[in-house]
């Protein structure tokens, strides 16, 4: 019997198992695919927003403000790339003007630091790269670029360390109420627990089924961007925004914190799984995009992607007990800025299940603390050190993003290992680069078949279905 | 690490490293090291295992592994070091190159370098192909590698992007290793490949080739189940309607290669905007004397040949340079040279044009540019005292020229050499060598030499 089980890997449902891990608790983790956070938080815009767009006083709100204090404290604790790089509205004319002194006001309502208005000449001589027609912006300096799959990594990984268990692989088919505990049904058996939390992204809706007819409707919306060649990442040094509308927050471009440069989102109300990139979409995206930053070259794109997010027909994040199955929590709803608000989702979440009369007693030997081998980020004596202590940090394998032997070895190793080629890349970010894995995926797949100890026509790209090799030579059939 | 202080480092151990560190040792050089970052010599000739290759340069036709054997073997005979499981992770203009293997990193010295790092392929989101993100998505090098070093097959029902050399052979690989080969698709209205390899790879094995058309489109969820393809127009765009959907679970990508230049970025080598390449003068310098480069990473080739012709005279370069008393900065070398006072003069932290040994350094350099249906030249710039025989140019067409078309090149108004060309074709360089008699009159201060293509009579296009 765990105490919570989490149905999710996602941003949400790691931030839940993380915050729980520092409580003697029996935690699960469960999820459908073969790595965790395969859904809305492996593709996104990379964001960690001031604050100034919910509405006050609503738990939106409430949870992006405090989420932006809590992910610094984690990426410095748990090394996640985070880059407080401040975040720009830019306004085009005196509605867009009329538009950002609203979000300032609502930004001091919601409590978000440092918020300025710029006037056309304070912003170009802050971003000379913003377009000449920008007459003014909202300035939120507490806004953050960080890298939200890692971030989500490095969450989880510390609940593992600290107890949890994580079943890939594993899809919940049914949830049954028996009273005094809950039954998650699966494709791998069933499990018990006292408490169940949702955090199933643009599947909430579907999980929330096998309980009861959920109170609200996702409706996923899928977002396409373009990754550029780090020659552009320095294009601007703060995430730039246009201002919103109904649909999203627009199209944005900021650096990411590899030192790319990120470009898009569009929202198209599609299929929940659906990450298909279309020519139309991209091409509407450059246009937006080119009203902000007139200089970006395109030509310099090295990855088109698109992610779904969890967009619904609620205005706030749905976070409540089941009415059919009271030890049901549901996190629903989780739209933008769910990537900022996570920790203090996973805060609030276990405030409601103590309030529940969950007992939490700390945990006596809680790690709280994280560190990857990054060569390419370390002194010459530490590479050095490190090269001594297992030569194959001397050995690059991924030559664009100069990532080592010895990098994807480690990770190979950690508490929550890859067992395929996108799972590497997402972990030490072979094949980022320029030649999107040209050069370097034979290697990495080698690597992961010797270290797993696997055949090499069982790597997959990245779910089963999608493995890299047919068969051998002159085996065809 | 090692105070030693190399006469020329070159990196990477390709077809174009090899032949310049051997030519170097060839004209004196005794101290020179060849960085590799892969296990092995001979870079991507390894894994090209069809033939082809050598009828210039050797006279007999070889196979990939067989042509870098010969070079190997060269190598082998003299005292040049090699590095192999190397990776340069930086060059400055000052020559130090930072390397990292697994004995540690390390930063080694030399008098003059040669970059001859090759080129990389073109991915599907350098050409927009929208869609979704499933395996059987290979550029075409990976799929050789997978096959002809790792024994592996990638596919059974492949559709290949691409007409040129490579995409052509990989058709024909792909059919030899048992898959159906539905297309070979290229977006111009010829094939980009040699008319050899067309007639070999596709008409001899019943490839079907589809021209005027390009990959707009990937479906499948884990794996490739179906791409589209797209009539393009003579821009390029794509007509609307047009739609051809190929049932495969394989796409091979031979779209192009790109110079890989991110060292020589590093080194504040200026690069130009047409080769994607360095700025070179005639000897294959750089604009930071005494760095040269040659080969895929100066200008894409098709031919090895013609790559082991360009690095020959690159080794023989970065000796004469050394040797020239060029590297009189670091002082390891006594200065040997006439010009080793005029060439130590500007061999300092590099910005200057100048340099380089056995040559006047104010002597300003002719500039050479491309002019009407050629896409760009190499080099870009020329010293001419420093001119044996001739100033060999290479130079890409933007189109066909048939029969009697000409390659005119011009100073101004001035007519300076005209040369006859039975057939050019956008995909395939071509070369001419303006004897320095014709040169004489030539005064870089009247402006560029201009390299153009005309056609002749019978041009079809």
């Amino acid at each position: 019997m765990y105490d919570v089980l989490i149905i999710g890997s996602g941003v949400s449902g790691a931030s839940c198992a993380y915050m729980l891990s520092k409580y003697d608790l029996k935690v699960a983790v469960l999820d459908k695919s073969n790595d965790i956070a395969n859904g809305t938080t492996k593709a996104n815009s990379a964001i960690i927003h001031a604050g100034f767009d919910p509405s006050p006083d609503t738990l939106m709100a409430k949870l992006n403000v405090r989420g932006v204090e809590l992910a610094r404290e984690i990426a410095a604790k748990l090394d996640v790339p985070i880059n407080n790089c401040g975040s720009l509205v830019l306004a085009f004319d005196e509605g867009d003007l009329e538009h950002i002194r609203k979000l300032y006001d609502r930004g001091c309502k919601n409590n978000v630091p440092g918020l300025e208005l710029l006037d056309k000449e304070q912003l170009h001589a802050l971003e000379p790269g913003i377009s000449e027609a920008a007459v003014g912006a909202l300035l939120a300096p507490s806004a953050c670029i960080i890298n939200p799959w890692e971030y989500c990594l490095a969450m989880l990984e510390t609940a593992v360390v600290n107890g949890a268990e994580l079943f890939l692989d594993t899809e919940v088919t049914g949830v049954t109420d028996c009273g005094d505990h809950v039954s998650v049904e699966t494709n791998a058996g069933a499990f018990e627990a006292k408490y169940v939390l949702s955090a199933a992204g643009v599947h909430a809706g579907d999980v929330r089924r096998l309980v009861e007819e959920p109170p609200y409707e996702i409706v996923p919306t899928r977002g396409q961007y373009f990754l550029l060649d780090k020659d552009e990442g320095t294009r601007v040094s703060r995430t730039i925004f246009q201002c919103p509308n109904e649909k999203g927050k627009g199209v944005l471009v900021s650096p990411t914190v590899d030192g790319n440069l990120i470009v898009g989102p569009d929202a198209n109300v599609g299929g929940a799984d659906d990450t298909s990139t279309d020519k139309a979409g991209l091409d509407a995206i450059k246009e937006a995009a080119v009203k902000s930053v007139p200089g970006i070259n395109f030509r310099m794109n090295i990855r088109n992607f698109a992610g779904v997010r969890a967009n619904s027909d609620q205005s706030d994040f749905v976070i409540e007990k089941a009415a059919a199955c009271p030890r049901f929590i549901d996190i629903a709803c989780i739209k933008s800025p769910g990537l900022t608000a996570a920790p203090a989702i996973g805060e609030y979440v276990v405030e409601m299940l103590a309030a529940e009369g969950l007992s939490l007693a700390e945990r006596d030997s809680y790690v709280d603390s994280r560190k990857r081998p990054r060569l390419g980020e370390v002194s010459e004596e530490e590479r050095n050190r490190l090269i001594q202590e297992d030569p194959r940090y001397g050995r690059i394998i991924c030559r664009c993003e100069q990532v080592t032997e010895g990098e994807i070895v480690a990770a190979l190793h950690t508490p929550i290992p890859p067992t395929t080629i996108n799972g590497v890349k997402r972990r030490v970010g072979s094949g980022m680069g320029r030649c999107q894995g040209g050069f370097c995926t034979p290697k990495v797949h080698e690597i992961i078949a010797r270290e797993s100890g696997v055949d090499m026509l069982e790597v997959c790209l990245e779910e089963p279905g999608s493995e890299i090799l047919k068969y051998r030579s002159k085996e065809n059939e | 690490m090692s105070e030693k202080k190399y006469e020329l480092i070159v990196i990477g151990g390709g077809p174009a490293g090899l032949a310049a560190a051997h030519s170097a040792w060839e004209n004196g050089l005794r101290s020179i090291l060849i960085v590799e970052r892969d296990k092995y010599l001979g870079g991507i000739l390894n894994q090209c295992i069809h033939n082809g290759f050598g009828l210039h340069h050797f006279k007999e036709e070889l196979s990939g592994p067989e042509y870098a054997d010969r070079f190997i073997k060269l190598v082998n005979e003299t005292g040049i070091e090699v590095m192999t499981d190397t990776m340069v992770l930086n060059v400055t203009p000052e020559h130090e190159v930072y390397v990292s293997n697994t004995d540690g990193v390390s930063v080694l010295r030399a008098q003059s370098v040669v970059l001859a790092m090759g080129c990389r392929e073109r991915t599907r989101d350098s050409v927009g192909i929208a869609g979704t993100r499933p395996a059987g998505v290979y550029t075409a090098g990976s799929a050789q590698l997978y096959m002809n070093i790792l024994g592996y097959s990638v596919g059974r029902k492949v559709v290949v992007r691409g007409t040129g050399d490579i995409g052509l052979i990989m058709a024909r690989r792909m059919k030899l290793e048992g898959a159906e080969v539905l297309a070979c698709i290229g977006a111009s209205d010829h094939p980009d490949g040699l008319a050899r390899n067309v007639n070999q790879c596709l008409v001899d094995y019943d490839i079907p080739l589809l021209l005027r058309h390009t990959i707009t489109e990937i479906r499948g969820k884990d794996r490739v189940e179906q791409v589209v393809a797209m009539e393009v127009d003579e821009h390029r765009n794509v007509i609307p309607g047009t739609e051809k959907t190929f049932d495969c679970d394989t796409l091979l990508l031979s779209i192009g290669l790109i110079p890989e230049n991110e060292l020589s970025k590093k080194a504040g080598i200026p690069l130009d905007r047409r080769t994607s390449g360095a700025v070179v003068y005639e000897n294959n310098e750089t604009l930071v004397p005494g760095i040269f480069a040659c080969g895929n990473v100066l200008h894409v080739h098709d031919l090895v040949d013609f790559v082991t012709e360009e690095s020959i005279r690159a080794g023989k370069s970065a000796a004469e340079y050394v040797l020239g008393g060029g590297d009189a900065v670091g002082g390891s070398d006594g200065a040997a040279g006439g010009g080793a006072a005029d060439g130590a003069a500007s061999g300092g932290a590099g910005g200057t044009a100048d340099g380089g040994a056995g040559r006047d350094a104010d002597e300003p350099p002719l500039e050479i540019t491309n002019g009407d249906n050629v896409k760009y030249t190499v080099p870009m710039m020329a010293r001419l005292s420093a001119l044996e025989k001739t100033l060999e140019i290479f130079f890409r067409v933007t189109k066909v020229f048939g029969e009697g078309s000409r390659v005119v090149v011009t100073q101004g108004d001035k007519k300076v050499a005209s040369f006859k060309r039975p057939y050019m074709i956008n995909s395939k360089m071509e070369k001419i060598k303006i004897p320095v008699k014709l040169l004489e009159g030539v005064d870089p201060a009247d402006g560029p030499l201009v390299v153009r293509a005309e056609e002749g009579g019978a041009a079809h296009a």
